[in-house]
C-alpha cells in the first residue's frame, strides 16, 4: 500500500534521523510500542519501535536554525487580492520544469487539460493536444494481458519520469527526488511570531514559490567557517531542513532558450518555474481570488444594511 | 424565564398541527418569544455565530464526504482532486478546514466570555459543563479530521496523540493499539478517524440541543451578572437578539471569507501538503493552533505519564470551574481584583499558545513550566482565595435601573451580595 503512496523524501538522510529523534525530544517520547510480531504485516516495513532503535544510535543534531538565511520576498503577480497569474510567464516556467526538472521531479496531481484556457496556462486545445501527444504513456493492459505504450491525450496526468518511488530513489543516490505537484504549498521558511501575525493582514501567502526562487538561486555560496557539508551534497544557506542538499544546481545562465526575449539567467528561470509551481499548486487560485473579491463586497454591503436595520430595531428600546 | 408559549397558531393547518405536536409553540417560545435582558453587549453573538459554524462544517463536511477515500493510498490524492476537478471543492475544502480554526476561535471567546461574566456560576453550572463537553467533543472531532488529509502532519499528529494513551499503566499499549486497529497508525486508522469524524459533529449538535435547552431553563446572564427581576428588563428574542446576532454572524463571515479567499493555507501547516510518510518524521510536529496550550502543557512535564495526567486535567479542570470559584458576584464588572486576574489568565493561554509552537528546548521548557504552573494554580487557587478576600463594588438593583441610567453605573448598594 506504502509503495503506491507518494513519498516525497523532504530530508536528506542524516537530517531525517536527526529530526526523528528532534521530534521524540519534543517530550512525548511516545515510541515505546511493545515490540510486536509482524505476522501478516508486510515484514519490509520497520514498526516505530525500530525505527526509533536504529535512530538510537545517531547523533541529535539541532535543527532549529534551518535555515540559515531567509527567502529574499518577490513581488509576484498572483499576490494580493487582485493577484492573477501572468501567462506568458507560467508557459516559461512550464518551459524550465520540462526541459530542466522533469528529467527527476514528477508533476502527477497536474493533467494536460489543465493547460488550457485562462484558468490554465492559456494554451488552445490543439495546443494542449499537440503537447500532450509528444508524451508516451503506459497504458494498458490490452485484451492480450499486455500494457502498452500509446502517445498521450489531454485527460492523462504528467507522467513522471521513474516508474516508483524506489527507481527514482535508486537513480539518485537513496534520495527520490519529490512530486513538483505540490511543492509551491508544501514549503515554507517560519516567518517568526511577529511576521506570522502581520501576514495576516498584509495577505503574504507566497512563501513557497519565495522559498522555491531562493532555493535555486541560492547555490554557490561559500559555506561558513567550520560548517561540514556532507559528501554528495550541495551547500545552500536557504535549504529548510538542513545546510546542504542532495540535489546539485539545476540551473545556469542560458541552459534554456526562451522565444520572447526574457533573460535567460537563473534568476529569471527560478522566478518563472516558482510561478509555475504556484500555479501547478493552486490552479484555482485566480478563481478564488476573483469569488472572494465579490463575496466581500457583498458581505460588507450585508452587514452594513444589517447593521442598519439592528439600530432601527433597537431604537425604541434602552439597552 | 421558560417563557410560557404565547403562540396562537393563525391557520386551520397550525392549529391542526398545534393540538398533535406542539412544534411550532416550542419554537415560538424558544426562537421568538424567549426573554433575554436588554444588556447583552457583542461577546453574546458568538452563541449564534457557533450555531452557524456548527451547520456550515456540517454541510460542507457531507459535500466533501461524497468525494474523499479514506484510504492510506488514496486519502492525499482523492483530497488533491476535491482541490483541482471537483466543482468548487477547493472551496469547500478550504471553508471546511478554515471552519474548524474558526470554531475554536469563537468557542474560545465564547468561553472567555463566560469566565469573565461568571456565566458559570449558579445556577448555570450545567450549562457550562455541557459547554466544555462540547468543546471536548470539538477536540475530538478536529483532531481526526486534521488526521484525514493524510498528509505528513496528519499522519504524525496521529502517531503523537494515539502513542499519549499508551502511557496509560498496564492497559496503555493495548488500547493504542485498540485505537490503531493495528500494530502502527496505518489505513485502518484512518478508517476508523474517518467513521468517528462523521459521527461525533451529530453529537455534538445534540449536545448543543441540551445546551441551548439548559440556558432556555436559566435564562441568559447579562454583563451585569444580575438575575433577570421583571418583565421590564428583558426584550424578546426576536426581533432584537436575532437581528444583532445575524449582523454579528455577518461581520464575522467577512473574516471568514477573508481566511477562504485570501489566506486559505495561513492556519495550516506546509507540511500536510507532504503525503504521510511513516519513515520520515518532519523536523517539528506541531498541532493546529487551537491545540497549541494543550500540547504545551503536554510537554511541560518531563514524565510522559504525568504530561498525559496535566493534558486531560487542564480540560478537566473547567469542568469544575463553577466550584473553584468561590465569588457569588458574577460579573467581572464588579469585581476589580478578579477582573486583573481573569486578563492574566487570557495573556497566560496565549502565551501557553506560543510556547505550544516553539521547539521544546531551553529557556521555551522553562517558560513553558512556569505557565502551566499558573494554568492550574488560577483554578485550584487564585480563584477560590479571590473570592474570599475581594471585597465587589456594589450592584446595581435591576437591569432596567442600570441600563435607564446610563452605562452600567451603580446604583445604591443595596444590591451588593458581597
Amino acid at each position: 500500500m506504502r509503495n503506491l503512496s507518494l513519498t516525497v523524501p523532504l530530508l536528506t538522510a542524516p537530517y531525517l534521523r536527526a529530526s526523528l529523534l528532534g521530534a521524540m525530544a519534543l517530550g512525548f517520547g511516545a515510541f515505546t510500542s511493545p515490540a510486536i510480531s509482524q505476522e501478516g504485516d508486510d515484514a519490509s516495513e520497520p514498526t516505530q519501535a525500530e525505527i526509533a532503535a536504529i535512530d538510537e544510535e545517531q547523533e541529535v543534531h539541532d535543527t532549529a536554525h534551518f535555515p540559515l538565511k531567509k527567502p529574499e520576498l518577490l513581488n509576484w503577480s498572483f499576490a494580493g487580492i487582485f493577484g492573477r497569474y501572468d501567462l506568458p510567464q507560467l508557459q516559461r516556467g512550464f518551459q524550465v520544469y520540462r526541459e530542466v526538472c522533469a528529467s527527476c521531479h514528477g508533476l502527477e496531481y497536474v493533467a494536460f487539460r489543465n493547460f488550457q484556457g485562462h484558468g490554465g496556462l492559456g494554451y488552445s486545445e490543439a495546443e494542449v493536444k499537440a503537447l500532450a501527444a509528444e508524451y508516451q504513456i503506459t497504458a494498458g493492459p490490452n485484451d492480450e494481458g499486455d500494457m502498452f505504450e500509446r502517445p498521450g491525450i489531454p485527460a492523462d496526468r504528467f507522467p513522471s519520469p521513474f516508474p516508483n518511488v524506489q527507481a527514482a530513489a535508486a537513480a539518485n543516490g537513496g534520495a527520490a527526488p519529490p512530486d513538483l505537484s505540490l511543492m509551491a504549498k508544501a514549503r515554507g521558511a517560519s516567518r517568526g511570531p511577529v511576521w506570522t501575525v502581520l501576514d495576516f493582514f498584509t495577505q503574504y501567502q507566497e512563501a513557497g514559490p519565495d522559498y522555491i526562487h531562493a532555493l535555486l538561486t541560492g547555490y554557490g555560496e561559500e559555506p561558513p567557517h567550520g560548517l561540514e557539508v556532507a559528501e554528495g551534497t550541495y551547500y545552500n544557506p536557504y535549504f529548510l531542513a538542513g545546510a546542504s542538499l542532495a540535489m546539485p544546481p539545476p540551473l545556469s545562465d542560458g541552459i534554456v532558450t526562451y522565444s520572447d526575449g526574457s533573460p535567460e539567467t537563473i534568476d529569471q528561470y527560478s522566478r518563472d518555474v516558482s510561478a509555475f509551481l504556484m500555479w501547478a499548486a493552486e490552479p484555482h487560485l485566480v478563481e478564488r481570488k476573483r469569488l472572494g473579491f465579490q463575496v466581500g463586497i457583498f458581505l460588507i454591503v450585508f452587514a452594513g444594511l444589517m447593521y442598519l436595520t439592528k439600530k432601527r430595531v433597537w431604537a425604541r428600546e434602552a439597552h | 424565564m421558560e417563557g410560557h408559549s404565547t403562540y396562537q397558531p393563525k391557520n386551520g393547518a397550525a392549529k391542526w398541527l398545534e393540538r398533535r405536536l406542539p412544534i411550532m409553540g416550542l419554537a415560538h417560545s424558544s426562537f421568538v418569544a424567549y426573554p433575554t435582558p436588554r444588556n447583552l453587549n457583542y461577546w453574546w453573538t458568538f452563541g449564534a455565530i457557533l450555531s452557524f459554524v456548527l451547520a456550515e462544517q456540517i454541510i460542507t463536511g457531507i459535500v466533501l464526504a461524497m468525494h474523499y477515500v479514506p484510504a492510506g493510498s488514496l486519502a492525499f490524492s482523492s483530497v488533491e482532486s476535491i482541490m483541482r476537478d471537483v466543482n468548487f471543492g477547493w472551496l469547500l475544502r478550504y471553508i471546511h478546514a478554515n471552519g474548524a480554526s474558526l470554531f475554536f476561535f469563537a468557542v474560545y471567546i465564547h468561553m472567555f466570555r463566560g469566565m469573565y461574566y461568571g456565566s458559570y456560576k449558579e445556577p448555570r453550572e450545567v450549562l457550562w459543563i455541557l459547554g466544555v463537553l462540547i468543546l471536548l467533543l470539538m477536540i475530538a472531532a478536529a483532531f481526526m479530521g486534521y488526521v484525514l488529509p493524510w498528509g505528513q502532519m496528519s499522519f504524525w499528529a496521529a502517531t503523537v496523540i494515539t502513542n499519549l494513551f499508551s502511557a496509560i499503566p498496564l492497559v496503555g499499549p493495548s488500547i493504542t493499539e485498540w485505537l490503531w486497529g493495528g500494530f502502527a497508525v496505518d489505513s485502518a486508522t484512518l478508517n476508523r478517524f474517518y467513521a468517528l469524524h462523521y459521527l461525533l459533529p451529530f453529537m455534538i449538535a445534540g449536545v448543543v440541543v441540551l445546551h441551548i435547552w439548559a440556558l432556555h431553563v436559566s435564562g441568559q446572564n447579562n454583563p451585569l451578572g444580575i438575575d433577570v427581576k421583571s418583565k421590564k428588563d428583558t426584550l424578546p428574542f426576536t426581533p432584537f437578539a436575532t437581528i444583532k446576532d445575524m449582523f454579528a454572524t455577518v461581520v464575522f463571515l467577512i473574516l471568514f471569507a477573508w481566511l477562504v479567499f485570501y489566506l486559505p493555507n495561513y492556519m495550516g501547516h506546509p507540511d500536510n501538503y507532504i503525503p504521510a510518510d511513516p519513515l520520515k518524521t518532519p523536523a517539528h510536529i506541531v498541532p493546529e493552533w487551537y491545540f497549541l496550550p494543550f500540547y504545551a502543557i503536554l510537554r511541560a512535564i518531563p514524565d510522559k505519564l504525568l504530561g498525559v495526567i496535566a493534558l486531560f486535567a487542564a480540560i478537566a479542570v473547567l469542568f469544575l470551574l463553577p466550584w473553584f470559584d468561590t465569588s457569588r458576584v458574577r460579573s467581572a464588572k464588579f469585581r476589580p481584583i478578579f477582573r486583573q486576574f481573569f486578563w492574566i489568565f487570557v495573556l497566560v493561554c496565549i502565551g501557553l499558545g506560543y510556547l505550544g509552537s516553539q521547539p521544546a528546548e531551553g529557556g521555551y521548557v522553562i517558560a513553558s513550566r512556569i505557565l502551566t504552573a499558573y494554568y492550574f494554580l488560577h483554578f485550584l487557587v487564585i480563584l477560590p482565595v479571590i473570592g474570599l478576600i475581594e471585597r465587589p463594588k456594589p450592584l446595581p438593583n435591576s437591569i432596567s435601573e442600570s441600563v435607564l441610567q446610563g452605562s452600567g453605573a451603580a446604583a445604591p448598594a443595596t444590591g451588593s451580595k458581597g
